[in-house]
């Protein structure tokens, strides 16, 4: 049998300031890494939350994002008519959308920060139907009116519902707040599509992108292969969450591995952390280790009774780290969206696999440290051990 | 019957023949033990003197099997231990060897009771059984109220009659013990060695001690000094009734 457990916590108890060292550095490391993987998580569910997997984005073929895309009006038709397109009473359930980007002031700051502003077609909410108006009304078909993104309504000056706004040349009136559950819609600014593009002097009867509600999410395959046989249509299509999917990637890839540099490099500090408050139990309970020794305990008990010890010290910092972190959960933040330079708005996620994630970076520093001591522990000669002080 | 003339038959609880121990010391090769013999039969109680260096203590730590011979074997109740393996010698200390310390190396965190049960944790027996057991061996040294006291709260002599119980509660083949009351008053030390004087005579333990006191070692059957690596007979110890 092993050497007790108890005998460990009462251990770990009895020596609780050399304890605290380590724990508070893995406390530390682990608040850190789940605290950036949280922020990537957040941004990415932002971005992937903004895409309906029963929705198609439709893109000039080789365009990276909306902003270098070109679709026509005469495409824009192609499309409507094309197999698994979702059609209501009004017509095709699809939205030609433009987009351009216009600086706002932030009321945190008065910083100005670069807003996506998106001219998609009246027939928008039922092609995204989580979007929904939460104050005012949706905008007029032709005229200079604003819906806006409940992140940007808060985050910005001049979008409250009834502001006036100029920009891109225009006075535009903020008609309508609306709420897309936290996607990355509600850092956008609505307007038509075709008062954008003759504000913004663009070319007529071109869009950048376009969005089609389909009958299913199965409807993609047929959808796809349909555009993609037309010889008239040189476009690229994706089921529209891939897209967000994809957009997010950048910057998502950025934050995790620059959380997971800072995290490996204060790992390696809580891991000598570990490591000194291990050897200083082993030499300081030498004489202890050496009767248990003396009594019949074997080696390997020893080593798995001082790993055992490292990786409850590494438990407890890894569970007061995840504590630390939990707080954040929810709490908003912005960044600016490297696809789009546009400023998103965005908030942690702790999630349950990411605090399981940070327990187990914490054990797994708790074994790195935890081994050579324990290894050492086992080695030391009894005979000499016993007579230690 | 204690003999350290090499010529105790092979029917001896204890069997030393040729026992060599060297160290070498800034690299210098000292020699603690040198052709030493020993027969020690069961239920017998040998003190073993000697002034500081002579190898008291190395000669205790071959005959528990915390310490490898130079040369030379050691057989214990049939079994010659100079030649197993690092993890069979810590299964055969778990049967087979009790040790008494002076320091008594209780674990401080643990009661008496936990300190005393920890050897029956090497043992197969159910968590009932072990607790019988270790009330039993408490009781047996006078400390039946103290099972949940924590070395600190014990006083020295207290401590050494846990770290006896630890000894005997697994009831191993033969009791080391290593300056007993070197730690200890005299009159916590007259108490100890009352205690392991009726270890032997009521139930028959095997006891080698090594002491410096003489008063200590009288209470043994036999005391053997230690000179130049061997064991002598002493001239004033060999004999207490």
């Amino acid at each position: 049998m092993a050497i007790p457990v108890i005998y460990n916590l009462r251990s770990v108890r009895a020596r609780w300031t050399s304890a605290i060292v380590a724990i508070l550095g893995i406390a530390g490391t682990v608040s850190v890494f789940v605290a950036m993987m949280s922020l990537a998580r957040g941004f990415k569910m932002t971005l992937v939350s903004s895409g309906s997997t029963q929705n198609a984005m439709v893109r000039r073929a080789g365009s990276t994002s909306e902003i270098d895309g070109a679709v026509s009006l005469e495409q824009v038709k192609v499309l409507q008519d094309a197999p698994g397109v979702a059609r209501s009473d009004a017509g095709p359930l699809v939205s030609a959308e433009v987009v351009v980007i216009a600086a706002f002031p932030l009321k945190s700051s008065g910083t100005d920060a670069n807003v996506q502003v998106r001219g998609v077609s009246p027939m928008v909410l039922r092609v995204r139907d989580n979007i929904k108006i939460v104050a005012g009304r949706f905008f007029q078909p032709g005229l200079n009116e604003l819906v806006v993104g409940n992140h940007a309504a808060t985050s910005y000056q001049g979008l409250d519902l009834g502001d006036t706004i100029k920009f891109g040349g225009g006075a535009w009136k903020v008609v309508g707040v609306f709420d897309s559950g936290g996607g990355a819609f509600d850092s956008e600014v609505w307007a038509d599509a075709n008062v954008v593009n003759q504000v913004y002097h663009r070319p007529e009867n071109v869009f950048q992108s376009v969005t089609a509600h389909l009958t299913s999410p199965g409807a993609l395959g047929a959808f796809k292969d349909a555009l993609t046989a037309d010889p008239r249509m040189t476009v690229e299509v994706d089921r529209e969450r891939d897209y967000y999917d994809k957009q997010s990637k950048t910057l998502t890839t950025l934050i995790v591995v620059l959380g997971t540099i800072v995290a490996v490099v204060m790992g390696i500090g809580a891991v000598f952390g570990a490591l000194n408050t291990m050897y200083s139990a082993v030499a300081e309970r030498s004489r202890e280790i050496a009767t248990m020794r003396a009594l019949g305990f074997g080696a390997g008990s020893v080593v798995f009774s001082f790993l055992i010890e490292a990786l409850l010290i590494s438990f407890l910092g890894g569970l007061l780290g995840c504590l630390l972190v939990i707080p954040l959960n929810g709490l908003t933040t912005g960044t600016m969206n490297f696809q789009t330079f546009t400023y998103l708005a965005f908030a942690f996620r702790v999630t349950p696999e990411l605090l399981l994630g940070g327990i187990a970076f914490a054990l797994f520093m708790g074994l790195v440290g935890g081994v050579p001591p324990a290894i050492r522990a086992a080695r030391q000669p009894v005979s000499v051990a016993l007579r230690a002080l | 019957m204690v003999r350290v003339d090499g010529n105790g038959g092979a029917a001896s609880l204890i069997h030393v023949r040729g026992l060599d121990k060297k160290y070498t010391r800034g690299g210098e090769e000292i020699h603690v033990l040198q052709g030493l013999n020993l027969d020690v039969d069961s239920g017998d109680f040998v003190a073993f003197m000697g002034p500081s260096g002579s190898g008291k203590t190395t000669l205790l730590n071959l005959l528990g099997g915390l310490d490898v011979p130079s040369a030379g074997t050691i057989t214990v109740a049939g079994d010659e231990i100079t030649h197993m393996s690092a993890s069979k010698l810590t299964d055969w200390r778990a049967r087979h060897v009790g040790f008494i310390f002076q320091m008594y190396n209780l674990i401080p965190v643990l009661t008496a009771f936990q300190n005393v049960e920890l050897p029956l944790l090497l043992t197969k027996l159910s968590k009932s059984d072990r607790k019988k057991h270790v009330e039993t061996a408490l009781q047996l040294v006078g400390l039946g109220d103290r099972m949940k006291h924590y070395p600190r709260q014990l006083s020295g002599g207290q401590e050494q009659r846990v770290a006896i119980a630890r000894a005997i509660v697994s009831d191993p083949t033969f009791l080391l013990c290593d300056e007993p009351t070197g730690d200890l008053d005299r009159k916590a030390a007259d108490e100890i060695m009352e205690l392991i004087g009726r270890l032997v005579q009521e139930y028959g333990k095997t006891v080698l001690m090594v002491t410096h006191d003489p008063a200590v070692a009288k209470q043994a059957q036999v005391t053997l000094h230690l000179e130049k690596g061997s064991l002598v007979d002493a001239p004033e110890g060999a004999g207490k009734p």
